[in-house]
């Protein structure tokens, strides 16, 4: 069963057409790969599905209801998640109310329960902070123990991706899309967290679909990988197929010069 | 050939000379500023210093202030700054979410104020602020907190929620013209005349010994304890609670707040409504401690809070209520210390004098306010 279907979805800024006409499906526990030069449209298609912008025209359709025209919020509220390729987490909160925020959506006690300390208010705000380090701990040791209080902008590059990942899972997210996870980390962070997205699928069952730029981590991890150029879907399967995809070469590298531009 | 290449040499050196004079006059120019904001700096240190030490003197020697009165302005000061403080975390909190200095703050404390002015007067008539005091106050407290929770949400909505995405001058020019339209709206319905609270019973005006030896009146103790209370209360919402956890949120990243499943505009609301409950609150405290009340009393408490917002460093809470004591202090010991001390006549008269030079004093010495703190906007691309 299809967990998010796209059909046709456009997307214009002034006369730049960032998305034409793009169909997309991806099933319940798969792994997508969105794979495309600079400026071929990837993070505008996540800013679109995630309802920060609203699409021209194109069918939206998050296990089987249409979420184009909702807001971010309530898209968050059904269960659709992201990341950020520049990361932006709430930089003077602490690691653990990062996370905290990202229940929001999940629970309800307002000021009324705050006031009078219900028992209610209680269990949740409790519930709220085991599910947070529950989170937290997907990442081993790095973001727990004294970390956890500590304001997100102490932590090192790496730290703040994986805590933009944690505050996304947070959200208890069915669909999680993640804007390059790896960009910036070295060689050993970018392998372990390849393992961690293909955990994030094996142990917690969310449904991935992730830009990324590293095409080892790409081919590692990717079930089906998409590629898009100037806005429209220029080739899609597995890897092996994409990667000797004529016209994803060409899009990345030129066209060869043999076949060259002047008959 | 030969004529442009000396036209174009006399270009460049005449652009060189200029931009060497350009320079010069720059680094003379600056250094003639910092120096005067030096001379300032010094010149007021040594004013204030000797100030105090000649009051000191007088004191030791008997003949200017007595140690009673100065327990009595310390005591006033602590309990006026408290109040200021409760005004404060108003313009502090609307400045942490909206980035903008909202000064219809202080028509927000009057009206509460205002409002239950007349729900005083009548259980004076009715004579239950005679037998029940308690009860009274909390009427009184409830309806001035629910006034103006009120009035700050609906122009929160009518007037700043269609200027969200404006530039931050345009709500703060029209926040201008709100604190005007309130102040008047209140005259006309009520009218121009000071109105005054009814007296409060004799055990709270009476001097209680607080640890035994500091002699406090009750109103003072009262207006201390409630300043306290509502205090830590509004640190407890907004660090440990969900909702608290939001506004800090939408704070710091209104678009990533909502993508977390917060609603920002109702958090935005919240924020307005929990800054005016606390505008409520300050304004029977200004009752308890003063008493009369009219349509412009808003204006001077407002822009002194706003000040002590700034002292404590604008968008901090603690140093919001900080910088509201500080703020009382300067303005009751202040006063009478340092202009006491310099000999200058009356010197009770020049509060406002010295309560606004304390904020050009912190700008000089500490832009950022006592307790200033990186501010997320700066942050933002």
């Amino acid at each position: 069963m299809p967990v998010l279907e796209i059909r046709g979805l456009t997307k214009a800024f002034g006369g730049i057409q960032a998305l034409a006409g793009i169909d997309l499906h991806v099933n319940k526990g798969e792994i997508v790969s969105v794979i495309g030069p600079n400026g071929a449209g990837k993070t505008s298609f996540f800013n679109v599905i995630t309802g920060m912008f609203e699409p021209d025209a194109g069918e939206i359709r998050f296990e089987g209801e249409s979420i184009v025209g909702l807001t971010p919020s309530t898209i968050t509220h059904r269960g659709v998640a992201r990341t950020f390729q520049n990361v932006r987490l709430f930089p003077n909160l602490t690691v653990l109310e990062n996370v905290m925020v990202g229940r929001h959506s999940r629970t309800s006690q307002g000021v009324f329960g705050a006031l009078f300390r219900t028992k209610a208010f209680l269990q949740e705000e409790q519930e709220i902070e085991d599910h947070a380090r529950d989170v937290l701990s997907f990442f081993g040791s790095r973001l727990r123990g004294y970390r956890e209080d500590q304001p997100a902008f102490a932590l090192s590059y790496a730290n703040r991706r994986r805590l933009e990942i944690a505050r996304a899972m947070a959200t208890e997210p069915r669909l999680l899309l993640l804007d390059e996870p790896t960009a910036g980390m070295n060689p050993k962070e970018t392998i372990e967290l390849t393992g961690l997205i293909g955990s994030l699928r094996d142990e917690r069952g969310y449904t991935v679909v992730m830009i990324e730029h590293d095409m080892r981590v790409v081919g590692q991890v990717s079930d089906r990988v998409v590629v898009l150029d100037h806005g429209i879907k220029i080739a899609e399967g597995d890897y092996d197929t994409v990667a000797s995809d004529e016209n994803v070469i060409e899009a990345y590298l030129g066209r060869p010069v043999n076949n060259g531009a002047r008959t | 050939m030969a004529a442009p290449l000396l036209i174009r040499r006399e270009d460049e050196t005449s652009v060189v000379s200029k931009t060497v004079s350009k320079s010069r006059a720059g680094k003379f120019r600056d250094g003639w500023v910092d120096g005067f904001l030096w001379f300032i700096r010094i010149a007021a240190i040594l004013v204030v210093g000797f100030g105090i030490f000649r009051s000191v003197v007088m004191t030791l020697n008997g003949e200017g202030t007595s140690i009673d009165a100065w327990e009595n302005l310390i005591v006033s000061g602590v309990a006026q700054g408290a109040m200021y403080g409760m005004l404060a975390l108003g313009y502090s909190m609307v400045y942490g979410v909206l980035g903008f200095i909202n000064f219809a703050h202080g028509e927000v404390f009057m009206g509460g104020a205002m409002v239950s002015f007349f729900v005083a007067q009548a259980l004076f008539d009715n004579g239950v602020w005679e037998s029940n005091f308690a009860l009274s106050l909390f009427i009184i407290l409830i309806v001035a907190v629910l006034t103006s929770t009120l009035i700050a949400v609906i122009v929160e909505r009518v007037a700043y929620r269609p200027l969200r995405d404006a530039p931050r001058i345009i709500p703060l020019i029209t926040s201008i013209g709100i604190s005007f339209f309130l102040q008047y709206t209140f005259a006309g319905l009520f009218g121009e005349g000071v109105k005054t609270y009814p007296t409060p019973p004799d055990y709270l005006r009476n001097k209680v010994n607080v640890l035994g030896f500091l002699p406090i009146e009750g109103t003072k103790i009262l207006v201390m304890v409630v300043a306290l209370i509502s205090m830590i209360g509004l640190y407890f919402y907004v660090q440990k609670t969900r909702a608290g956890r939001a506004m800090r949120a939408v704070a710091e990243d209104k678009e990533i707040a909502a993508l977390m499943g917060i609603n920002v505009d109702r958090t935005i609301v919240s924020t307005f409504a929990v800054g005016g409950a606390m505008a409520g609150v300050a304004g029977i405290l200004w009752a308890l401690l003063f008493r009369s009340i009219s349509f412009i009393t808003g204006f001077l408490p407002g822009i002194k809070a706003f000040t002590a917002a700034v002292l404590g460093g604008i968008g901090n809470l603690a140093g919001a209520m900080v910088g509201g004591i500080v703020l009382g202090l300067f303005e009751n010991v202040g006063t009478i210390v340092v202009l006491g001390g310099l000999g200058i006549p009356g010197a009770g008269t020049l509060k406002d004098v010295i309560s606004f030079s304390a904020l050009v004093l912190v700008l000089v010495f500490r832009p950022r306010g006592l307790f200033g703190e990186r501010l997320s906007h700066e942050d933002r691309p």
